[in-house]
């Protein structure tokens, strides 16, 4: 990157008829030779969908791969917690699905803030992910025939999505783990759990290579290779209280990003809106149940606000506020994800919410099941959502056949990530980026189902070819040892940090303390809606929170042993450098798009979006120091679906 | 649902690394929320401990939505508490308001999950019977089109129930043999029901069953703990496939597989 | 022959035998009763039964070499697994409960060990002779004699109470260990292991009490 002067962006999407130009990019790309592979070395860092495929992939190739993650396997990775599906343009269902009206309804869905280029190959490649998936034992839910069943998912008009009961995300990451190990066996992958990558090595503008830390025993090691590839999920705990998982966390990103990678789209994130509402203080995670639900549950908070703690069930008809279905009575309780979430937190805000009162509020609103048993009988409900009832009563001790259900939104995928090229590499060369870690395919917000897809397009038939291309073009490369000043430097700067964390100047709470803290200014500044007035607030408390974390974080134990305190304070602290920058991401965003809401920004209560002056991708780049980083513009621009504005009313 | 608190005590086990002898400490929770979960019970334990400037308690755990696998500890003397087909990152407190109040917080024992400190084990030799067969041969780009596999429902369903396993380990701290039958069965048993598992299905079973062995596990002798310890409720019917699959394989194949290094 | 060692040194290898070798003796143990049950109709019928088991030597012998190689494979590879399975867990559990197992599946080595005692005591006593007062040409006699003794009596009951349930676990088992699994027809190993368990046991301890309440004498 230049001093001083913004970089330029160049997306390298191929241009030309939108069909083919994967193809045809493929076709003009340089090869690798098999004999030639395994000289290069390649690291992955992350082992669900996206690493794990591209990992177990390129070992097949013949390159010689590592793979790193923090759990104490890859079948851990957080991919696994995925529900729903995975969609795909087969058309088996004979609706008149197709590769474009997959691509359509994704641009469209996203509110037009992603590449067309890339999305069009997301939808074409979600065909072979699901005979490659069936190819390796995935056990998709099939018709009496013995083909592949298929359900509609998210409200689109076609049936599309595969799924293997309530564990799709499970079943696809097996299939990838299965994958993966079975290169691991043949030794093209070496395989490191238990690993959190802490630096990413840069030399010439180039990375090349990574430094670790060894959970199970402290030890800082430096990892050189020819390309390395970030495959580390979403930063959705950034707000501490989300449905990722615990550990899942944005460092590895965050230290690319530091090292000059520009971070996109930071502000734009995924609410999800029926997920069970937190309990209590000690909650350390929410857990989403499927939008299914909202198919036969209807969704109100009492009128009065003497009523928000009795029993539900002795609220008299006239007494319940049916918001949903009063606001937007051609959708009514079907509406969008972010619809359906912004209205929950809007009657909470009012004082209507109901379920325990948590810092002073009680934010949550009922999904009441008793007018679909009614209709449908108990058995039917059951037959529909019993694994979901039952789960929701395992937590809140609740029978929603009883009750009604307590929902509250919550932060569950993040459309933003590192910036990327159509190649999957960022601005740093052979820096490459897959799944929920880069920022491309969703735009401002992501379809249901198509999460899993992104992450195995990038993974099992981006990422080997695209690496191939650089690798085959670059073919030169220096060698790097261990004693290389770039790896030294980049040892160094790991070992300062863990030691600036474990010797705080007047240690006194644990680094969860502070996370719930900035958890908490995200959520009411930066979350399901934004005003300039909340995100200034929040660009001025993040940064005096984060320098009283560095005063006053406290850790027992060594570093140079098993210690889950030092990983925690080690990821928070990165996450306070990155929810600023979404703050000021979400301030500069002066228009509403897909999961960003400016309340500023509305017409008649619905999000305005602004094509005239914020139809581009805001990359952020490093300028030194946190809260500095600039803003570079990568326009967009749509040929083949024209901007149009989303109504509900 | 009652939202009193209630008090509790822990006899939680700690030990330093793996060559540590190790002993059980005792910790009181004065206030002890029933909405809360067991991982959050001792995340609020471990928070007042290092306020208090002692470590932690290491445990492994990761999604908290019971499907990943990471968490399991053992509850007075159950794989994963009380409470059936649940992990311990799903079971709540509630299930403790009538007692116990005295509870026993202990590793998953067996030679083959060496301890790394306090109540987080080694499970690595999961991965490596997987890697030792535990999949279809397949080149990524060489599938063919997915609708050209049939599969009859049934034998979905069945294979799917077998692939639901999380990989935790909770068979082999139930089972009074350390075995992970359960786990293997599952997996050997997933691939051999579906067309897509055929042609390797004889090398598998074979491969798995001595990677098994190889790391140190006991045999099962049937006592059914692991499938009442199962999180997913996975059947002991597939331990019976995997032997029959086995021993087929060991009675008809023409060659041997390789031994592993 | 290399295959089959190695099959041998699997845990399943070795369940396989266990089930195999617990077949023979399955079949040995319940054969042994039906012809006891000679006893109820009278000391001809029974020293019938031994002669004509005796005057077929083929069939004596093919019995005899197959209970001399079940025997001590049977009992070789329990103690070779229950070994291992203890070495697979070599710290136990400060708190264990047990969630379904029976006490026949848990009591396994236990009433293994007792039938091996009680097995080396039967044979002294009613094969071998070593005791006193044994008539090696009159079955009924010593059948009749060993049974009013009550010390003896008491033992035969305590061996077959270990053989009932070692068959109970032993017999469903067998299929288990074997593969033989059939979600339709899994209730009925079950069944099977209690029908057989239950009739051989009750066959055996009755004839000790036959004996002692004077029906047979």
């Amino acid at each position: 990157m230049s001093e001083g002067n913004l970089m330029e962006l160049r997306s390298n999407a191929p241009t030309g008829p939108i069909e083919e130009r994967w193809t045809k990019h493929k076709a003009a790309s340089n090869l690798v030779a098999p004999a030639n592979r395994r000289r290069y070395n390649v690291i992955v860092v992350g082992s669900g969908l996206a690493g794990g495929a591209a990992a177990a992939t390129l070992g097949e190739l013949g390159y010689n791969v590592k793979c790193f993650c923090y759990q104490d396997s890859p079948r851990r990775a957080h991919s696994i917690a995925a529900q729903g599906g995975i969609n795909a343009a087969k058309n088996y269902q004979n609706d008149g699905d197709s590769v474009f009206r997959l691509f359509y309804d994704t641009v469209k869905g996203g509110d037009f803030r992603a590449r067309e280029s890339n999305v069009y190959r997301l939808a074409e490649l979600s065909l072979n992910i699901i005979d490659q998936a069936v190819a390796q034992g995935v056990p998709f839910a099939r018709e009496y025939g013995g083909g592949l069943a298929n359900r509609s998912f998210g409200g689109a008009q076609v049936s599309r999505t595969f799924y293997a009961r309530g564990q799709t995300g499970q079943q696809l990451l097996l299939g990838a783990y299965s994958a993966l190990s079975r290169q691991i066996e043949a030794g093209t992958v070496e395989m490191f759990p238990r690993h959190e990558m802490l630096d990413l090595i840069v030399v010439d503008g180039e990375a090349r290579g990574i430094v670790t830390r060894n959970l199970v025993n402290g030890k800082i090691e430096a990892h050189t290779a020819h390309v390395v590839v970030l495959a580390t999920g979403g930063y959705g705990n950034v707000f501490y209280l989300s449905t990722n998982a615990k550990g899942s966390n944005a460092t590895a990103i965050w230290r690319a990003h530091r090292k000059g990678a520009p971070f996109a789209n930071p502000c734009f994130t995924q609410i999800h809106p029926t997920c069970i509402p937190q309990s209590g203080a000690y909650q350390s995670k929410l857990t989403l149940m499927s939008e299914s639900l909202r198919n036969d549950g209807r969704v109100w908070v009492p009128r009065k606000k003497e009523d928000c703690d009795k029993d539900p069930r002795s609220i008299p008809e006239a007494d319940r506020y049916y918001y949903l279905e009063e606001r937007y009575p051609a959708f009514g309780n079907l509406v969008p994800r972010d619809v359906a979430s912004r209205n929950a937190m809007y009657v909470c805000n009012d004082g209507l919410g109901v379920g325990p009162m948590v810092d002073g509020q009680r934010r949550g609103v009922y999904l009441d099941f008793a007018d679909a048993i009614k209709r449908l009988g108990e058995q039917t409900v059951r037959e529909r959502y019993g694994n979901l009832f039952e789960m929701y009563e395992r937590i809140t001790g609740e029978s929603p056949y009883e009750t009604p259900m307590r929902i509250y939104p919550a932060i569950h995928y993040t459309m933003g990530g590192l910036w990327v090229d159509y190649n999957l590499m960022s601005t740093i060369d052979g820096l490459f980026v897959g799944g929920e870690a880069n920022f491309s395919d969703h735009g401002a917000n992501r379809l249901g189902a198509s999460a899993l897809m992104q992450g195995l397009a990038d993974g099992y038939f981006i990422l080997p070819f695209t690496i191939g291309n650089y690798l085959g073009t670059k073919r030169n490369f220096k060698e790097i040892g261990d004693d290389h000043p770039a790896v030294k430097d980049a040892l160094n700067e790991v070992t300062d940090r863990i030691k600036g964390l474990m010797n705080a100047p007047d240690p006194k709470h644990a680094p969860e303390y502070y996370h719930r803290k900035l958890g908490a200014i995200m959520w009411d500044k930066c979350g399901m809606a934004r005003n300039k007035a909340g995100l200034e607030e929040a660009i001025e408390e993040i940064p005096k929170l984060y320098e009283e974390f560095k005063r006053h974080v406290k850790i027992s134990g060594s570093g140079e042993s098993f210690n889950q305190c030092l990983e925690r304070a080690g990821r928070t602290a990165d996450f306070f450098e990155l929810g600023l920058l979404m703050c000021k991401d979400a301030l500069a965003r002066e228009e509403s798009c897909g999961g960003h809401f400016r309340e500023e920004h509305q017409e008649e209560g619905e999000a305005a979006r602004d094509d005239e002056n914020f139809s581009y991708v805001a990359a952020w780049a490093w300028n030194g120091e946190s809260g500095s980083q600039k803003l570079i513009k990568e326009p967009l621009s749509f040929e083949y679906v024209k901007p149009s504005k989303r109504s509900y009313k | 649902m009652s939202d009193k608190t209630f008090k509790m005590t822990l006899h939680v086990w700690r030990q330093s690394g793996p060559n540590d002898a190790g002993k059980f400490e005792r910790y009181e929770c004065p206030e002890v929320n029933p909405h809360m979960s067991f991982l959050e019970l001792l995340d609020d334990l471990n928070e007042r401990l290092i306020a208090d400037g002692q470590e932690g308690i290491a445990f492994d755990h990761d999604c908290r939505e019971g499907i990943c696998g990471a968490c399991g500890v053992v509850i007075n003397g159950v794989p994963h508490g009380p409470q059936r087909r649940t992990t311990t990152c799903q079971l709540h407190m509630r299930q403790f308001i009538n007692g116990p109040h005295e509870v026993w917080v202990e590793p998953f024992r067996a030679s083959a999950f060496p301890i790394i400190k306090d109540l987080t084990v080694d499970r690595g030799a999961f991965d490596r019977i997987i890697q030792a067969g535990g999949y279809v041969s397949v080149r990524t780009g060489s599938a063919a089109e997915a609708n050209e596999i049939p599969v009859p429902k049934k034998i979905a369903d069945r294979a799917m129930d077998a692939a639901e396993c999380i990989g935790c380990g909770a068979c082999v701290a139930a089972c009074p043999n350390a075995s992970a039958s359960l786990f293997t069965g599952a997996k050997i048993s997933h691939l051999g029901l579906l067309p897509q598992g055929q042609p390797e299905r004889e090398d598998r079973a074979r491969k798995m069953v001595a990677q098994h062995d190889a790391e140190g596990f006991g045999g099962c002798t049937n006592h059914n703990e692991c499938e009442a310890a199962c999180p997913k409720g996975i059947s002991v019917d597939f331990i019976a496939q995997m032997n029959r699959d086995f021993l087929k394989s060991m009675l008809t194949a023409k060659d041997d597989v390789p031994n592993r290094k | 022959m290399q295959r089959a060692l190695t099959l041998y040194q699997t845990n399943i290898g070795k369940k396989a035998v266990l089930a195999l070798t617990g077949f023979v003796l399955v079949g040995f143990v319940t054969g042994h009763m039906l012809g006891n049950m000679n006893a109820y109709l009278g000391e001809e019928a029974l020293n019938g039964y031994a002669e004509t088991l005796r005057s077929v030597p083929a069939l004596l012998w093919t019995a005899r070499i197959a209970l001399l190689i079940a025997f001590p494979l049977h009992i070789y590879t329990a103690i070779s697994l229950v070994r291992a399975n203890r070495a697979a867990r070599p710290q136990r559990y400060a708190k264990k409960e047990e969630l379904v197992t029976s006490v026949a599946a848990k009591w396994m080595p236990y009433t293994g060990l007792l039938l091996l005692a009680f097995l080396l005591f039967h044979l002294a006593h009613l094969t071998f002779g070593w005791l006193p007062n044994f008539d090696p040409t009159n079955v009924y006699a010593n059948f009749v004699s060993g049974f009013q003794n009550p010390v003896y009596s008491a033992f035969y009951i305590v061996g077959n109470l270990a053989l009932g349930f070692h068959l109970f676990h032993g017999v469903w088992s067998m299929f288990q260990s074997l593969g033989a699994s059939h979600p339709k027809y899994d209730g009925y190993r079950v069944d099977l292991a209690i029908f057989l368990s239950a009739i051989i046991t009750i066959g055996n301890i009755s004839f000790p009490i036959a004996v002692l309440a004077g029906v047979i004498q």
